[in-house]
Order: structure tokens, then sequence, then C-alpha cells
């Protein structure tokens, strides 16, 4: 009886009809993956990409974008889910649930897997060219207190909050912080750093490709393409710790496909075709069993594997208004 | 209502759905309060406007001044008034000349000045980063040549952000200053000569005056974008210093301060609005 409902539940979207729309972050969404879930399902895909979380809640908020699926990160979905912006579809219900990480179940962004599944994960730390940085580089010091050679040529997100984040490891002191002494402490390794730092920007990979930085933040799975082209780089989990963030799968409320939503959620939860977002986007995924499906070489990539000996992903929630405006008096310095 | 009013229909819709909506929630959203996550809260409040000027300790509330913003505005005020300066020194000959060439090759000069407008601001402005930048041709032909020793710093800096406002706007003021000199009549400076002015006195005092409503033309159309520019800043000065336009963008996006980001906008709207009040008035007085 049982097995009759799953293949039920399994079987019944395969009827839905006509369309599905997708707002996600550019280059996230493999084409092979759209094309299997058009002819399994007989639906058409479209879709849109956003450049920020800020920029696909702004429209959200707008009303009437009519997206059926959003692609959040782990703080923007506890948002969404605080803010009543995303429907209720029982993720955990899900007959691919049983595929899902037990390490990615139960997240604080979305602690019972009501509204989202996972899509992709990774960290934020930096990469080093090898070429030119010797030595021991797995302490934040690489970024923070320079060798000489290495001055003058970092490059950092523009990213308040990443590096920001960053900068209290270094200072050990915890992320949101509220307390305007240790943000100033912030504030001056900054100013002092800001001098040898060549830009802010996250077009990471070029500028560590074309040689205009040796020391760069970094996103994993961007540190390995940048890898792809010039072999001497190296992403490096260091050892003061760093960011983790996991995009999520949800549907906006309000979708006007929600029976296609649903078996999206559903489908991208399946173990070949979590390991195809893998094989595209380059990160890794929350889902069991894809690994036999990964290319061999993607699997083995320092980049998604850490050192057993590196610290495990901080992940963040969004900071408080004290801490955020905090946060916003740092940057602004920073940059007058 | 006669006829000739109904041809002004689209324009004036434009305007009030285009132009005065968003300037009028602009404002309202100025006056509220920022809600936690973006967004505003609709309980009207002076804070943003109170920010600009003053710091509020978090302790007890006292308010102390701070020219955190007034710097950001001084350095937007001085790119772009520096950005206009150049523009006029490279526009007015480019101007002069074309405005001087035969009826049959005006259009060509002026369609190659348009040219590199075909191409989309943000593909320019990152061309031209990677034109400056250390691993770029400049450096890389003047390394070649033995003319410098390391790369010289010519991105990342205050001088690529005003090189990327100069290349963005110079054609606001080429034009206007060359719609003036083409109606520029020559023969008033063959009587000036006749009338013993050296080249200077003509310049000065015959040419310059009539070239005036273009001047105020182009220095506007290249000062009032280049104070809210947004990618010059942030492509070229590697995101290393704010100016109005990304201390606006910041506000919508990580800092989730809706109110203080409008309060931004209205000021910045507002000292533009005062400036053009200011010369449209004395340029009537003067033609008056």
């Amino acid at each position: 009886m049982r097995a009759l409902a799953i293949l039920l539940l399994t079987a019944a979207p395969a009827f839905a009809e006509g369309d599905l729309f997708i707002y996600t972050w550019g280059e996230y969404t493999p084409p092979d993956l759209v094309a299997k879930f058009e002819a399994e399902f007989g639906v058409k895909v479209h879709i849109d990409s956003y450049d920020s979380m800020e920029t696909m809640i702004a429209k959200l908020r707008a009303g009437g974008a009519g997206y059926d699926i959003i692609v959040p990160g782990d703080a923007t979905m506890q948002v969404l889910i605080a803010e009543d912006m995303v429907e209720k579809i029982d993720v955990f219900a899900m007959p691919n649930y049983v595929n899902v990480d037990d390490k990615w179940r139960e997240v604080y962004w979305d602690p019972k897997r009501e509204y989202s599944a996972p899509w992709a994960w990774g960290s934020t730390a930096f990469a080093v060219d090898t070429a030119v940085v010797k030595g021991d580089t797995s302490s934040l010091s690489v970024l923070f207190a320079p060798a000489d050679d290495v001055k003058g040529r970092i490059n950092m997100l523009r990213d308040m909050n990443d590096v920001i984040n960053m900068a209290e490891r270094y200072l050990g002191i915890p992320r949101c912080s509220e307390n305007p002494d240790e943000m100033k402490r912030v504030l001056e390794l900054l100013e002092t750093q800001k001098a040898w730092v060549k830009s802010y920007d996250s077009e990471t990979k070029e500028l560590m490709v074309s040689g205009e930085a040796v020391v760069s933040m970094s996103w994993n799975g961007y540190a390995m393409r940048a890898r792809d082209e010039k072999p001497t780089i190296a992403y490096v989990y260091p050892r003061e710790g760093y960011t983790g963030w996991m995009d999520n799968v949800a549907v906006p409320k309000g979708a006007p496909h929600l029976d296609n939503a649903k078996a999206w959620v559903n489908f991208v939860m399946a173990p070949e075709n979590a390991a195809m977002i893998t094989n595209y986007a380059r990160y890794s995924n929350g889902i069991k069993g894809s690994e036999a499906f990964i290319e061999p070489a993607l699997a083995a990539a320092p980049e998604i594997n850490p050192p057993a000996d590196a610290p495990a992903p901080e992940f963040i929630p969004t900071c408080s208004p004290e801490a955020t405006a905090l946060i916003d008096k740092v940057w602004t310095k920073l940059m007058n | 209502m006669k006829l000739h009013r109904l041809l002004l229909a689209p324009s004036l819709g434009t305007i009030l759905i285009f132009m005065a909506l968003p300037i009028a929630i602009t404002t309202l959203y100025s006056v509220l309060t920022p809600a936690q996550y973006g967004g505003v809260i609709w309980e009207p409040s002076s804070e943003a406007y109170i920010r600009l000027l003053f710091e509020r300790d978090i302790f007890d509330d006292t308010l102390t001044f701070n020219t955190d913003y007034l710097q950001i505005l001084g350095r937007s005020v001085l790119q772009a008034g520096v950005a206009t300066l150049l523009c006029l020194f490279i526009g007015l000959p480019t101007a002069w000349f074309i405005a001087t060439r035969p009826a049959g090759q005006k259009s060509l000069w002026l369609m190659l000045v348009t040219v590199p407008y075909w191409v989309n601001l943000l593909v320019r402005t990152i061309a031209l980063l990677l034109i400056l930048r250390d691993e770029g041709p400049i450096n890389r032909a003047l390394h070649a040549i033995g003319l410098t020793d390391g790369p010289l710093p010519l991105a990342y800096n205050n001088f690529a952000i005003g090189l990327g406002l100069v290349s963005s706007f110079l054609p606001f003021m080429i034009l206007p200053l060359y719609a003036a000199i083409e109606r520029f009549d020559f023969s008033l400076l063959e009587a000036a000569y006749d009338l013993h002015a050296n080249r200077r006195q003509a310049f000065f005092e015959v040419v310059l005056p009539i070239l005036r409503p273009g001047l105020i033309a182009g220095g506007l159309l290249v000062f009032i974008p280049g104070i809210g520019s947004y990618l010059a800043p942030d492509i070229l000065g590697g995101g290393k210093t704010l100016m109005l336009g990304n201390l606006i963008g910041m506000q919508f996006q990580g800092s989730r301060n809706w109110p203080f980001g409008a309060a931004l906008s209205t000021i910045l709207m507002a000292v533009t609005l005062i400036a053009l009040f200011i010369i449209a008035r004395r340029a009537a007085r003067e033609d008056a």
C-alpha cells in the first residue's frame, strides 16, 4: 500500500503540463538537467537570473513576479520563511527526500525542511597563487599580515558581510557582533589592510588567472574554475574558520504552477540529478548517492574536499539590525 | 480641449508615471522606518535625515557630528566637477573642429563621436579597466619598451574613476557645443577682428558669450549624471571608495536601510534641482 502511494506520488507530477518559471543565479542550472525535466514531465522550463539576493527579494516583494522556483541562500531562506514569502510544500514528505544527507536536514534556516530542498553548498574562504605565495598559507594572516610580495596584490570580495566576517575570525571576534569596541578593532584591521588591497571585487577568478591578484577571497567552486585555467591556484580552508553557505530550492508564495514547482523540487533531490548540478556548477550538493554520478576529477578535487584538519564551515544567519548597523558603519568608514 | 494639447498627453503621461511617481515614492520612503530585512515600516521617522550629519551614540542616544557622508558627497561633487572640466577642454576643440568642417563631412565626424556609445556602458567600463590595469596593454607596452620597471598604478583609484567618467560622458559635452558652434555666425568674428580685437578678446568677448547656452547644457549633462554615477567607482575604482551612487546602492542591498537610501536619493535630486533652478534663472536674467 505504501509502495503504491509512493508510486502514485512520484508518478502524479508526470501528468503536469505547462510551464515552470525558475528565478536563480546565472550559470547555475545545468541545461541537461532542464532538458531531462522537460522530457520527463512535458513541461517547458523558463529561466531568469538575478545577481544578488537583494534583487530577488525586492522583485518578490513587489509581487506579481510570476516565478515558480527560487534558489535562496541559507540566511535569505530564513528571512523568506519569517516574512511568509514562500509556500509550505512539505519537502520532508516528498519521495526523494530520503536521499537528502542527514547533515542538511535539520538546518537553522528551515529546521524541518518544510519549505526547501538542498541545491548546492560551498564555502567562502580564499585562494592563493602558489607560484608567488610560498610557505604555510593555512592562516588568514596571508590576507591580514601579508608578505611584502603579496602587498598590493590582494583582492577582497565586494561584500561587506563576507569581508567583515573574515576580519572578525582573524581577531577572534564573534560574527554579527553588537559590540562597538569590537567593531572598531575590525575597522582598524581592515583600514590597515586596505593599503595592501588592490580591489574589492567579486570577479575573483579573472583577477587570479590574469595575475592581477595573487591572493583573493573566493568561493570554493570559483577557485576550482580558476585552477582549471591556472594550475598554481590553490583554495585554502583557513584554520581560523570560514563561512559555509547553502543555496536551496523553494517555491515563492502564489507560484502560478505549484504542481510543476513541487515536481522540480522532488526531481532535484534524485542523486543522478543532483550530480548534474555539481558537474555543472562545481559545488557540492546535499544528496546522498550522488557521488557515483559525479565526474571523477571533480569528486577528488581539493576545493570540495576539505583537508581532515580543517575546521567545519560556519553557517551564519542574518545579523540583527543593531549588528547590521555596525557593519554598515564599518564599511562606510572603510570606503571613505 | 483643443487638439494640439492632446499632442502633449504622451509625454506628460510618461513624466507622471516614470518620473513624478517614483520621486514621490522615494521621498515618501525617506521619512519612514526601515524594516528589519529591507523595505519599510509605515511609521514616520526623520532618522534618515538626522543620520546624514549626526551619529547616534548607541549607549545614550546623544548625537555627535559625523562627516562620513559629507565626505562622500564632497568626493562625488569633486569627481563630477573635474570630469566636467576635462570634458570641456576636450569637447570644445572637438566640437569646433566638427562644426567648421565642410557640410558633407560633418555628419561623418558626428557619427564617429557616437560610435563608441553603440556599445553598452558596462562593457565599455570593463574594457577600460582591462586596458588600465597592471597586466593591461598600457603597462605591458611601457614595460616592454623599458620606460617602467613595475606596473604604473593606473586602475583601481580616483584617476581611473575620473577617466571613466570622462569617457562615459564626453559626447554629452560635444553634441550641445557642436549645436551652438554650428549656429555661430562667423561674420561676427570677422567684425571683431575688423574692430581690432585680438584673438583672445574675440574668443572671450564674442565667441564664448554666444556659446554659453551650449556650455551650460553640456556642463549639466556631464555633471549631473557624473555626481550620481555608479559603474565607474564600482568597477574602475575597484570598489575601494564610495561615491553617492554606491552609497545609495549599498543601503538598498547589504545595509538594508531603504529610508536612508531614499533620503540620500532625495537630497541628490534636491541639490540637482536647486542648481538647475539657479542656473536657469541666471540665464533668463542675462537674456532679458
